[in-house]
Protein backbone atom coordinates (compact mmCIF):
# COMPACT_ATOMS: atom_id res chain seq x y z
CA UNK A 1 0.00 0.00 0.00
CA UNK A 2 3.12 2.20 0.35
CA UNK A 3 4.99 3.49 -2.65
CA UNK A 4 7.62 3.82 -0.53
CA UNK A 5 9.12 0.46 -1.52
CA UNK A 6 11.24 1.84 -4.79
CA UNK A 7 12.03 4.40 -2.34
CA UNK A 8 13.67 2.03 0.52
CA UNK A 9 16.00 0.82 -1.90
CA UNK A 10 17.12 4.38 -3.00
CA UNK A 11 17.95 5.48 -0.08
CA UNK A 12 19.97 3.30 1.98
CA UNK A 13 20.58 -0.40 2.88
CA UNK A 14 20.09 -0.20 6.47
CA UNK A 15 17.07 -2.18 8.59
CA UNK A 16 14.36 -0.04 7.38
CA UNK A 17 11.90 -2.86 8.67
CA UNK A 18 12.07 -1.71 12.15
CA UNK A 19 10.54 1.88 10.85
CA UNK A 20 8.46 0.56 8.34
CA UNK A 21 4.86 -0.21 9.25
CA UNK A 22 3.61 -3.64 7.96
CA UNK A 23 1.62 -3.21 5.57
CA UNK A 24 -1.50 -5.27 5.22
CA UNK A 25 -2.03 -5.37 9.20
CA UNK A 26 -1.27 -1.59 10.01
CA UNK A 27 -3.90 -1.01 7.14
CA UNK A 28 -6.62 -2.02 8.96
CA UNK A 29 -6.60 -0.46 12.07
CA UNK A 30 -4.43 2.38 11.31
CA UNK A 31 -4.57 5.54 14.45
CA UNK A 32 -5.24 8.08 11.46
CA UNK A 33 -6.66 7.51 8.17
CA UNK A 34 -6.85 9.44 5.28
CA UNK A 35 -8.99 8.26 2.07
CA UNK A 36 -8.62 9.83 -1.08
CA UNK A 37 -8.82 13.34 0.02
CA UNK A 38 -8.96 15.85 -2.18
CA UNK A 39 -9.65 19.99 -2.18
CA UNK A 40 -10.48 21.67 -5.44
CA UNK A 41 -11.66 25.17 -5.57
CA UNK A 42 -11.72 25.00 -9.13
CA UNK A 43 -14.04 22.11 -9.57
CA UNK A 44 -11.60 21.35 -13.27
CA UNK A 45 -8.77 22.21 -11.19
CA UNK A 46 -8.11 20.89 -7.32
CA UNK A 47 -5.78 21.35 -5.91
CA UNK A 48 -4.87 17.98 -4.62
CA UNK A 49 -6.81 14.68 -5.24
CA UNK A 50 -6.32 11.01 -4.08
CA UNK A 51 -4.70 11.31 -1.01
CA UNK A 52 -4.28 8.63 1.31
CA UNK A 53 -1.91 7.77 3.76
CA UNK A 54 -2.23 5.85 7.71
CA UNK A 55 -0.59 7.18 10.76
CA UNK A 56 -0.04 4.75 13.45
CA UNK A 57 -0.31 5.68 17.07
CA UNK A 58 2.89 7.09 18.67
CA UNK A 59 4.38 7.82 15.15
CA UNK A 60 5.66 11.04 14.12
CA UNK A 61 4.85 12.09 10.46
CA UNK A 62 6.27 15.15 8.61
CA UNK A 63 5.08 16.25 5.38
CA UNK A 64 6.95 18.23 3.27
CA UNK A 65 6.14 20.19 0.01
CA UNK A 66 6.01 23.49 -1.69
CA UNK A 67 3.62 26.36 -1.13
CA UNK A 68 0.55 26.12 -2.71
CA UNK A 69 0.93 21.99 -2.42
CA UNK A 70 -1.74 21.51 -0.19
CA UNK A 71 -0.19 20.60 2.95
CA UNK A 72 -1.90 22.97 5.36
CA UNK A 73 -5.03 22.29 3.53
CA UNK A 74 -4.75 18.42 4.77
CA UNK A 75 -3.66 19.50 8.59
CA UNK A 76 -6.53 22.09 8.53
CA UNK A 77 -8.92 18.83 7.52
CA UNK A 78 -7.78 16.58 9.89
CA UNK A 79 -7.48 19.58 12.79
CA UNK A 80 -11.22 19.80 11.96
CA UNK A 81 -10.65 23.91 10.54
CA UNK A 82 -11.62 22.86 7.05
CA UNK A 83 -13.22 20.73 5.12
CA UNK A 84 -12.18 18.81 2.15
CA UNK A 85 -13.95 18.51 -1.31
CA UNK A 86 -13.18 14.76 -1.84
CA UNK A 87 -12.40 11.71 0.45
CA UNK A 88 -12.36 11.14 4.35
CA UNK A 89 -10.39 11.46 7.51
CA UNK A 90 -10.54 8.95 10.19
CA UNK A 91 -8.96 9.07 13.46
CA UNK A 92 -9.62 6.14 16.03
CA UNK A 93 -11.91 4.74 13.65
CA UNK A 94 -14.71 8.15 13.64
CA UNK A 95 -14.87 9.93 10.86
CA UNK A 96 -12.96 13.78 11.06
CA UNK A 97 -16.36 16.09 11.30
CA UNK A 98 -14.99 19.69 13.13
CA UNK A 99 -12.35 20.33 15.59
CA UNK A 100 -12.12 18.66 18.61
CA UNK A 101 -9.77 18.33 21.69
CA UNK A 102 -8.62 14.76 20.84
CA UNK A 103 -6.19 17.14 18.50
CA UNK A 104 -4.43 19.51 19.53
CA UNK A 105 -2.99 22.20 17.19
CA UNK A 106 0.40 24.14 17.10
CA UNK A 107 -0.69 27.19 14.92
CA UNK A 108 2.45 28.52 12.66
CA UNK A 109 1.94 31.84 14.41
CA UNK A 110 1.71 30.56 17.64
CA UNK A 111 -1.80 32.17 18.44
CA UNK A 112 -1.84 33.16 21.98
CA UNK A 113 -4.08 35.65 23.51
CA UNK A 114 -2.21 38.93 24.06
CA UNK A 115 -4.67 40.05 26.70
CA UNK A 116 -3.89 36.74 28.81
CA UNK A 117 -0.34 36.15 30.53
CA UNK A 118 1.40 32.61 29.93
CA UNK A 119 -0.67 30.75 32.79
CA UNK A 120 -3.83 31.77 31.69
CA UNK A 121 -3.38 31.33 28.02
CA UNK A 122 -2.44 27.74 29.27
CA UNK A 123 -5.27 27.33 31.51
CA UNK A 124 -8.03 28.43 29.04
CA UNK A 125 -7.28 25.33 27.32
CA UNK A 126 -7.21 23.06 30.09
CA UNK A 127 -10.39 24.38 31.56
CA UNK A 128 -11.92 24.00 28.00
CA UNK A 129 -10.19 20.41 28.22
CA UNK A 130 -11.82 19.38 31.93
CA UNK A 131 -14.62 21.94 32.49
CA UNK A 132 -15.09 20.68 36.37
CA UNK A 133 -11.60 21.26 37.53
CA UNK A 134 -10.91 23.31 40.21
CA UNK A 135 -8.29 25.93 40.12
CA UNK A 136 -5.55 24.27 42.43
CA UNK A 137 -6.15 21.28 40.22
CA UNK A 138 -5.77 23.85 36.81
CA UNK A 139 -2.81 25.14 38.55
CA UNK A 140 -0.33 22.25 38.56
CA UNK A 141 -1.53 20.79 35.28
CA UNK A 142 -0.44 24.02 34.29
CA UNK A 143 2.50 24.83 35.82
CA UNK A 144 3.48 21.32 34.79
CA UNK A 145 3.22 21.77 31.13
CA UNK A 146 5.14 25.44 31.29
CA UNK A 147 8.04 23.81 33.12
CA UNK A 148 7.95 21.00 30.68
CA UNK A 149 9.07 23.63 28.17
CA UNK A 150 11.41 25.01 30.62
CA UNK A 151 9.47 28.03 31.08
CA UNK A 152 8.39 28.55 34.52
CA UNK A 153 10.66 31.75 35.07
CA UNK A 154 7.73 33.78 32.92
CA UNK A 155 4.59 31.97 33.53
CA UNK A 156 3.31 35.09 34.78
CA UNK A 157 4.73 37.26 31.66
CA UNK A 158 1.96 38.32 28.63
CA UNK A 159 3.34 36.94 25.05
CA UNK A 160 4.62 40.18 24.08
CA UNK A 161 7.26 40.25 26.90
CA UNK A 162 8.07 36.99 25.46
CA UNK A 163 10.80 36.17 22.41
CA UNK A 164 9.04 34.33 19.26
CA UNK A 165 10.89 30.80 20.32
CA UNK A 166 9.37 31.19 23.84
CA UNK A 167 5.67 32.20 22.47
CA UNK A 168 6.05 29.13 20.29
CA UNK A 169 7.05 27.11 23.49
CA UNK A 170 4.05 28.28 24.78
CA UNK A 171 1.75 26.95 21.86
CA UNK A 172 3.29 23.55 22.33
CA UNK A 173 2.80 23.47 25.95
CA UNK A 174 -0.96 24.78 25.29
CA UNK A 175 -1.78 21.82 23.27
CA UNK A 176 0.30 19.03 25.24
CA UNK A 177 -1.75 20.41 28.26
CA UNK A 178 -4.56 19.31 26.87
CA UNK A 179 -3.50 15.56 26.22
CA UNK A 180 -4.74 15.19 22.95
CA UNK A 181 -4.82 11.62 21.19
CA UNK A 182 -2.85 13.62 18.26
CA UNK A 183 -1.05 16.67 17.51
CA UNK A 184 -1.14 18.15 14.52
CA UNK A 185 1.81 21.07 14.54
CA UNK A 186 1.60 23.27 11.62
CA UNK A 187 5.46 24.59 10.66
CA UNK A 188 5.67 25.90 14.24
CA UNK A 189 9.41 26.80 13.84
CA UNK A 190 9.10 28.70 10.42
CA UNK A 191 9.26 32.07 12.16
CA UNK A 192 12.24 31.34 14.30
CA UNK A 193 16.40 31.96 13.69
CA UNK A 194 18.32 28.36 12.99
CA UNK A 195 19.59 28.52 16.89
CA UNK A 196 15.67 29.02 18.66
CA UNK A 197 14.58 26.49 15.92
CA UNK A 198 17.07 23.60 16.49
CA UNK A 199 16.83 24.15 20.61
CA UNK A 200 12.87 23.73 20.46
CA UNK A 201 13.23 20.79 17.88
CA UNK A 202 15.49 18.65 20.46
CA UNK A 203 12.79 20.08 23.20
CA UNK A 204 9.48 18.63 21.35
CA UNK A 205 11.68 15.45 20.45
CA UNK A 206 12.29 14.71 23.88
CA UNK A 207 8.65 15.21 24.74
CA UNK A 208 7.15 13.69 21.82
CA UNK A 209 9.33 10.49 22.58
CA UNK A 210 8.40 10.73 26.59
CA UNK A 211 4.74 10.90 26.22
CA UNK A 212 4.58 8.44 22.86
CA UNK A 213 2.66 11.08 21.09
CA UNK A 214 1.35 10.54 17.80
CA UNK A 215 2.61 13.95 15.55
CA UNK A 216 1.52 15.27 12.72
CA UNK A 217 3.78 18.30 11.00
CA UNK A 218 4.08 20.59 8.44
CA UNK A 219 8.21 21.34 7.85
CA UNK A 220 9.86 23.06 5.05
CA UNK A 221 12.70 22.34 6.28
CA UNK A 222 14.47 18.70 5.27
CA UNK A 223 16.97 18.42 7.78
CA UNK A 224 13.97 18.81 10.84
CA UNK A 225 11.94 16.63 8.88
CA UNK A 226 14.71 14.23 8.99
CA UNK A 227 15.43 14.92 12.42
CA UNK A 228 12.12 14.43 14.27
CA UNK A 229 9.73 12.32 11.85
CA UNK A 230 9.53 8.43 11.52
CA UNK A 231 8.01 8.92 7.76
CA UNK A 232 8.17 11.78 5.54
CA UNK A 233 5.25 12.41 3.09
CA UNK A 234 6.59 14.14 -0.14
CA UNK A 235 3.46 16.56 -1.72
CA UNK A 236 4.03 17.35 -5.58
CA UNK A 237 1.99 20.63 -6.58
CA UNK A 238 -0.27 20.76 -9.68
CA UNK A 239 0.71 21.39 -13.19
CA UNK A 240 -0.32 22.14 -16.32
CA UNK A 241 1.66 19.36 -18.33
CA UNK A 242 1.60 18.85 -22.15
CA UNK A 243 -1.82 20.93 -22.43
CA UNK A 244 -3.97 18.90 -19.42
CA UNK A 245 -4.18 19.72 -15.48
CA UNK A 246 -2.47 17.14 -13.58
CA UNK A 247 -3.46 17.77 -9.49
CA UNK A 248 -1.01 17.89 -6.73
CA UNK A 249 -1.16 15.32 -4.40
CA UNK A 250 1.16 12.89 -2.42
CA UNK A 251 4.49 11.65 -4.70
CA UNK A 252 6.15 9.25 -1.99
CA UNK A 253 6.55 8.44 1.51
CA UNK A 254 10.22 7.91 2.31
CA UNK A 255 10.34 5.49 5.69
CA UNK A 256 13.45 7.77 8.17
CA UNK A 257 16.10 4.51 8.13
CA UNK A 258 18.17 6.92 11.28
CA UNK A 259 17.83 5.27 14.71
CA UNK A 260 15.15 6.59 16.60
CA UNK A 261 17.35 8.08 19.28
CA UNK A 262 18.83 10.40 16.98
CA UNK A 263 20.07 13.59 17.78
CA UNK A 264 20.69 16.78 16.42
CA UNK A 265 24.26 17.07 16.86
CA UNK A 266 25.33 13.63 15.78
CA UNK A 267 22.51 13.45 13.06
CA UNK A 268 24.97 14.50 9.85
CA UNK A 269 27.50 11.37 11.13
CA UNK A 270 24.70 8.67 11.01
CA UNK A 271 25.13 6.28 7.60
CA UNK A 272 22.31 6.98 4.91
CA UNK A 273 21.25 10.54 6.28
CA UNK A 274 23.30 12.16 3.35
CA UNK A 275 21.09 9.56 0.65
CA UNK A 276 18.26 10.76 2.60
CA UNK A 277 19.01 14.24 2.54
CA UNK A 278 19.92 14.12 -1.22
CA UNK A 279 16.33 11.80 -2.29
CA UNK A 280 14.24 14.54 -0.51
CA UNK A 281 15.74 17.69 -2.34
CA UNK A 282 16.34 16.24 -5.50
CA UNK A 283 12.59 15.58 -5.61
CA UNK A 284 11.80 18.84 -3.90
CA UNK A 285 14.15 20.67 -6.74
CA UNK A 286 13.11 18.26 -9.66
CA UNK A 287 9.68 16.81 -9.11
CA UNK A 288 7.61 18.71 -7.02
CA UNK A 289 6.97 20.98 -9.24
CA UNK A 290 7.24 24.29 -7.60
CA UNK A 291 5.66 27.32 -9.26
CA UNK B 1 14.08 63.51 32.84
CA UNK B 2 13.72 64.88 29.25
CA UNK B 3 10.13 64.60 29.50
CA UNK B 4 9.43 66.20 32.69
CA UNK B 5 11.46 69.01 31.21
CA UNK B 6 9.38 69.43 27.86
CA UNK B 7 6.19 68.89 30.42
CA UNK B 8 7.71 71.69 32.08
CA UNK B 9 7.93 73.75 29.46
CA UNK B 10 4.94 73.18 27.87
CA UNK B 11 2.57 74.11 30.99
CA UNK B 12 5.04 77.50 30.95
CA UNK B 13 3.82 78.26 27.54
CA UNK B 14 0.08 77.47 28.30
CA UNK B 15 0.55 79.68 31.59
CA UNK B 16 1.73 82.57 29.38
CA UNK B 17 -1.09 82.27 26.89
CA UNK B 18 -3.57 81.98 29.42
CA UNK B 19 -2.26 84.98 30.91
CA UNK B 20 -2.38 86.73 27.96
CA UNK B 21 -5.88 85.91 26.92
CA UNK B 22 -7.11 87.37 30.36
CA UNK B 23 -4.93 90.42 29.52
CA UNK B 24 -6.90 90.60 26.15
CA UNK B 25 -10.17 89.93 27.77
CA UNK B 26 -9.98 92.70 30.60
CA UNK B 27 -8.67 95.08 28.57
CA UNK B 28 -11.21 94.56 25.91
CA UNK B 29 -14.12 94.62 28.39
CA UNK B 30 -12.92 97.57 29.87
CA UNK B 31 -12.56 99.72 27.02
CA UNK B 32 -14.13 103.01 27.51
CA UNK B 33 -16.18 103.87 24.42
CA UNK B 34 -16.49 106.95 22.17
CA UNK B 35 -19.38 108.60 24.52
CA UNK B 36 -18.34 112.23 24.05
CA UNK B 37 -17.76 112.16 20.40
CA UNK B 38 -21.55 111.49 20.00
CA UNK B 39 -22.32 114.75 22.21
CA UNK B 40 -20.82 117.07 20.28
CA UNK B 41 -22.97 118.44 17.08
CA UNK B 42 -25.85 117.93 19.01
CA UNK B 43 -28.21 121.03 20.47
CA UNK B 44 -29.22 121.07 23.57
CA UNK B 45 -32.71 119.67 22.58
CA UNK B 46 -31.55 116.96 21.02
CA UNK B 47 -29.38 115.82 23.73
CA UNK B 48 -32.21 116.30 26.26
CA UNK B 49 -34.67 114.19 23.69
CA UNK B 50 -31.49 111.07 23.53
CA UNK B 51 -32.06 111.26 27.42
CA UNK B 52 -35.75 110.95 27.57
CA UNK B 53 -35.25 108.11 25.21
CA UNK B 54 -32.66 106.43 26.94
CA UNK B 55 -29.65 106.72 25.19
CA UNK B 56 -28.01 109.47 27.11
CA UNK B 57 -24.82 110.51 24.99
CA UNK B 58 -23.05 111.74 27.76
CA UNK B 59 -23.20 108.80 30.16
CA UNK B 60 -19.68 106.42 30.06
CA UNK B 61 -20.85 103.23 27.94
CA UNK B 62 -19.20 99.66 28.93
CA UNK B 63 -19.56 96.62 26.16
CA UNK B 64 -21.69 94.79 28.70
CA UNK B 65 -19.29 91.90 28.90
CA UNK B 66 -18.13 90.91 32.22
CA UNK B 67 -14.20 91.44 32.81
CA UNK B 68 -12.10 87.92 34.24
CA UNK B 69 -12.18 88.90 37.79
CA UNK B 70 -16.09 89.28 37.75
CA UNK B 71 -16.50 86.18 36.23
CA UNK B 72 -13.84 84.90 38.58
CA UNK B 73 -15.97 85.87 41.73
CA UNK B 74 -19.03 84.31 40.21
CA UNK B 75 -16.91 81.06 39.68
CA UNK B 76 -15.98 81.14 43.78
CA UNK B 77 -20.03 81.93 44.80
CA UNK B 78 -21.38 79.13 42.26
CA UNK B 79 -18.80 76.33 43.38
CA UNK B 80 -18.66 77.50 47.02
CA UNK B 81 -22.70 76.49 47.07
CA UNK B 82 -23.13 73.94 44.24
CA UNK B 83 -26.24 72.15 45.65
CA UNK B 84 -29.01 75.29 46.09
CA UNK B 85 -32.31 74.32 45.35
CA UNK B 86 -34.46 78.22 45.17
CA UNK B 87 -37.37 77.10 43.04
CA UNK B 88 -37.19 76.16 39.61
CA UNK B 89 -35.26 78.78 37.50
CA UNK B 90 -32.52 79.06 40.51
CA UNK B 91 -30.24 75.50 40.97
CA UNK B 92 -27.31 75.19 42.20
CA UNK B 93 -24.62 74.31 39.29
CA UNK B 94 -23.95 70.66 41.05
CA UNK B 95 -27.84 69.90 41.03
CA UNK B 96 -27.98 70.46 37.12
CA UNK B 97 -24.62 68.94 36.50
CA UNK B 98 -26.30 66.12 38.39
CA UNK B 99 -29.07 66.02 36.16
CA UNK B 100 -27.03 66.46 33.04
CA UNK B 101 -25.29 63.56 33.83
CA UNK B 102 -27.97 61.68 34.58
CA UNK B 103 -29.56 61.93 31.11
CA UNK B 104 -26.17 61.16 30.03
CA UNK B 105 -25.38 58.15 32.03
CA UNK B 106 -29.25 56.79 31.40
CA UNK B 107 -28.85 57.00 27.57
CA UNK B 108 -25.47 55.97 27.53
CA UNK B 109 -26.47 52.87 29.40
CA UNK B 110 -28.94 52.40 27.30
CA UNK B 111 -27.22 52.17 24.01
CA UNK B 112 -24.68 50.45 25.71
CA UNK B 113 -26.89 47.50 26.22
CA UNK B 114 -28.62 47.89 22.76
CA UNK B 115 -24.95 48.60 20.63
CA UNK B 116 -22.75 45.69 21.98
CA UNK B 117 -25.05 42.53 21.21
CA UNK B 118 -26.11 43.92 17.74
CA UNK B 119 -22.47 44.81 17.04
CA UNK B 120 -21.41 41.42 17.97
CA UNK B 121 -24.27 39.35 15.75
CA UNK B 122 -23.78 42.22 12.89
CA UNK B 123 -20.20 41.62 13.36
CA UNK B 124 -19.98 37.86 13.72
CA UNK B 125 -22.42 37.22 10.36
CA UNK B 126 -21.80 39.01 6.95
CA UNK B 127 -25.41 38.22 6.36
CA UNK B 128 -26.48 40.62 9.13
CA UNK B 129 -23.90 43.06 8.75
CA UNK B 130 -25.48 44.12 4.91
CA UNK B 131 -29.25 43.56 6.28
CA UNK B 132 -28.37 46.41 8.56
CA UNK B 133 -26.08 48.37 6.89
CA UNK B 134 -28.71 50.64 4.61
CA UNK B 135 -30.26 51.37 8.06
CA UNK B 136 -27.01 52.14 9.91
CA UNK B 137 -25.77 54.62 6.90
CA UNK B 138 -29.22 56.43 6.56
CA UNK B 139 -29.87 56.51 10.36
CA UNK B 140 -26.27 57.84 11.36
CA UNK B 141 -25.79 61.02 9.89
CA UNK B 142 -29.45 62.63 11.57
CA UNK B 143 -28.73 65.02 14.02
CA UNK B 144 -30.06 63.63 17.28
CA UNK B 145 -32.22 66.72 17.69
CA UNK B 146 -34.25 65.84 14.95
CA UNK B 147 -35.66 63.13 16.50
CA UNK B 148 -37.13 65.54 19.23
CA UNK B 149 -40.06 65.88 18.05
CA UNK B 150 -40.72 62.48 17.43
CA UNK B 151 -39.32 61.69 20.88
CA UNK B 152 -41.65 64.38 22.79
CA UNK B 153 -44.87 63.10 20.37
CA UNK B 154 -44.68 59.76 21.07
CA UNK B 155 -42.57 59.45 24.53
CA UNK B 156 -44.90 62.81 26.01
CA UNK B 157 -42.24 63.45 28.43
CA UNK B 158 -39.91 66.13 27.79
CA UNK B 159 -37.27 64.28 30.20
CA UNK B 160 -37.42 60.79 28.80
CA UNK B 161 -37.18 62.32 25.38
CA UNK B 162 -33.96 64.02 26.27
CA UNK B 163 -32.45 60.37 27.42
CA UNK B 164 -33.75 59.60 24.05
CA UNK B 165 -31.64 61.99 22.11
CA UNK B 166 -28.12 60.67 23.86
CA UNK B 167 -29.38 57.21 23.12
CA UNK B 168 -30.17 57.39 19.89
CA UNK B 169 -26.69 59.52 19.52
CA UNK B 170 -24.49 57.49 21.16
CA UNK B 171 -25.44 54.34 19.72
CA UNK B 172 -24.20 54.93 16.63
CA UNK B 173 -20.44 54.93 17.14
CA UNK B 174 -20.77 51.99 19.77
CA UNK B 175 -22.56 49.87 17.28
CA UNK B 176 -20.44 50.46 14.10
CA UNK B 177 -16.97 50.01 16.28
CA UNK B 178 -18.00 46.75 18.11
CA UNK B 179 -19.07 45.49 14.58
CA UNK B 180 -15.93 46.26 13.00
CA UNK B 181 -14.46 44.81 16.81
CA UNK B 182 -15.87 42.06 16.38
CA UNK B 183 -15.20 40.90 12.81
CA UNK B 184 -11.87 42.03 12.82
CA UNK B 185 -10.71 39.53 15.65
CA UNK B 186 -7.74 37.26 14.41
CA UNK B 187 -9.18 34.25 12.83
CA UNK B 188 -5.76 32.40 15.07
CA UNK B 189 -7.83 33.14 18.30
CA UNK B 190 -10.86 31.78 16.69
CA UNK B 191 -9.38 28.35 15.42
CA UNK B 192 -7.47 28.16 18.53
CA UNK B 193 -11.27 28.35 20.69
CA UNK B 194 -12.37 26.08 17.72
CA UNK B 195 -9.98 23.26 18.58
CA UNK B 196 -10.40 23.78 22.06
CA UNK B 197 -13.86 23.39 21.84
CA UNK B 198 -15.28 26.53 23.30
CA UNK B 199 -18.75 26.77 24.11
CA UNK B 200 -20.02 29.52 21.77
CA UNK B 201 -20.88 32.07 24.86
CA UNK B 202 -17.54 31.24 26.87
CA UNK B 203 -16.00 32.11 23.18
CA UNK B 204 -18.18 34.99 23.22
CA UNK B 205 -17.16 36.56 26.56
CA UNK B 206 -13.73 35.11 26.69
CA UNK B 207 -12.02 35.32 23.23
CA UNK B 208 -14.32 37.69 21.16
CA UNK B 209 -14.68 40.51 23.85
CA UNK B 210 -11.19 40.55 25.19
CA UNK B 211 -10.08 40.50 21.51
CA UNK B 212 -12.26 43.54 20.55
CA UNK B 213 -12.33 45.58 23.79
CA UNK B 214 -10.08 48.11 22.68
CA UNK B 215 -11.84 49.07 19.35
CA UNK B 216 -15.52 49.11 21.39
CA UNK B 217 -13.99 51.28 23.95
CA UNK B 218 -12.43 53.62 21.49
CA UNK B 219 -16.39 53.80 20.05
CA UNK B 220 -17.63 54.01 23.52
CA UNK B 221 -15.42 56.84 24.30
CA UNK B 222 -16.44 58.35 20.88
CA UNK B 223 -19.93 58.38 21.81
CA UNK B 224 -19.46 60.09 25.23
CA UNK B 225 -18.17 62.90 23.02
CA UNK B 226 -21.17 63.37 21.15
CA UNK B 227 -23.52 62.51 23.71
CA UNK B 228 -22.05 65.53 26.04
CA UNK B 229 -22.10 67.48 23.29
CA UNK B 230 -25.93 66.81 22.77
CA UNK B 231 -27.35 67.04 25.92
CA UNK B 232 -26.46 70.67 26.29
CA UNK B 233 -28.41 71.45 22.89
CA UNK B 234 -31.17 69.22 24.12
CA UNK B 235 -31.68 70.78 27.47
CA UNK B 236 -32.17 74.02 26.05
CA UNK B 237 -34.77 72.53 24.03
CA UNK B 238 -36.53 70.68 26.59
CA UNK B 239 -36.13 73.26 29.59
CA UNK B 240 -36.33 72.24 33.31
CA UNK B 241 -33.24 71.17 34.56
CA UNK B 242 -29.22 70.35 33.38
CA UNK B 243 -26.82 72.29 32.32
CA UNK B 244 -28.21 73.45 28.92
CA UNK B 245 -31.12 74.61 30.48
CA UNK B 246 -28.59 76.45 33.25
CA UNK B 247 -27.23 78.37 30.15
CA UNK B 248 -30.50 78.96 28.40
CA UNK B 249 -31.75 80.76 31.69
CA UNK B 250 -29.18 82.44 32.44
CA UNK B 251 -29.07 84.04 28.86
CA UNK B 252 -32.60 84.70 29.40
CA UNK B 253 -31.71 86.54 32.41
CA UNK B 254 -29.00 88.28 30.35
CA UNK B 255 -26.19 87.33 33.11
CA UNK B 256 -23.25 86.27 31.04
CA UNK B 257 -21.13 86.17 33.93
CA UNK B 258 -23.37 82.94 34.92
CA UNK B 259 -23.11 81.91 31.03
CA UNK B 260 -19.09 82.02 30.80
CA UNK B 261 -19.07 80.00 34.16
CA UNK B 262 -21.42 77.13 32.56
CA UNK B 263 -19.64 76.82 29.76
CA UNK B 264 -16.47 76.72 31.01
CA UNK B 265 -18.18 73.84 33.94
CA UNK B 266 -19.39 72.33 30.38
CA UNK B 267 -15.77 72.17 29.01
CA UNK B 268 -13.94 70.87 32.60
CA UNK B 269 -17.28 68.07 32.88
CA UNK B 270 -16.61 66.72 29.21
CA UNK B 271 -12.45 66.73 29.52
CA UNK B 272 -13.00 64.38 33.13
CA UNK B 273 -15.31 62.10 31.04
CA UNK B 274 -13.10 61.90 28.32
CA UNK B 275 -10.08 61.19 30.76
CA UNK B 276 -12.20 58.17 32.27
CA UNK B 277 -13.10 56.67 29.20
CA UNK B 278 -9.00 57.27 28.39
CA UNK B 279 -8.39 54.96 31.50
CA UNK B 280 -10.68 52.31 30.74
CA UNK B 281 -8.87 52.41 27.27
CA UNK B 282 -6.03 51.86 28.95
CA UNK B 283 -7.14 48.86 31.04
CA UNK B 284 -8.68 47.41 28.34
CA UNK B 285 -5.42 47.67 25.05
CA UNK B 286 -3.16 44.54 24.54
CA UNK B 287 0.26 44.63 23.00
CA UNK B 288 0.67 41.90 19.96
Amino acid sequence: MWSDTSDRALIAPLPTETFAPQPKAKAMNAFLKIEKLGKAYQSDKPVFSDVSFNIDKGEFVCIIGHSGCGKTTILNVLAGLDTATEGHAFMDGREIAGPSLERGVVFQSHALMPWLTVRQNIAFAVKSKWPEWKSPQVNIHVEKHVAMVGLLHAIDKKPSQLSGGMKQRVGIARAFAIQPKMLLLDEPFGALDALTRGTIQDELMTIVRQTQQTVFMITHDVDEAILLSDRILLMSNGNESGGSYVPGGLAEVVVNPLPRERTRAQLHHLPGYYDMRNHIVDFLVSRAKAH
Amino acid sequence: MKTTHLNLRAAMVSLLMFLVFLGAWQLSATAPTVAGAAKAGMTADEIEYQKMMGKDPGAVKSTGFPPPLEVGKAIVGHLADPFYDKGPNDKGIGIQLAHSLGRVGLGFLLAVLVALPVGFMIGMSPLMRKAFDPFIQVLKPISPLAWMPLALYTLKDSDVSGIFVIFICSVWPMLINTAFGVAAVKRDWLNVASTLEVQPLRKAFLVILPAAAPTIVTGMRISMGIAWLVIVAAEMLVGGTGVGYFVWNEWNNLSLVNVIFAVLVIGVVGMLLDLAFAQVQKAVTYVE
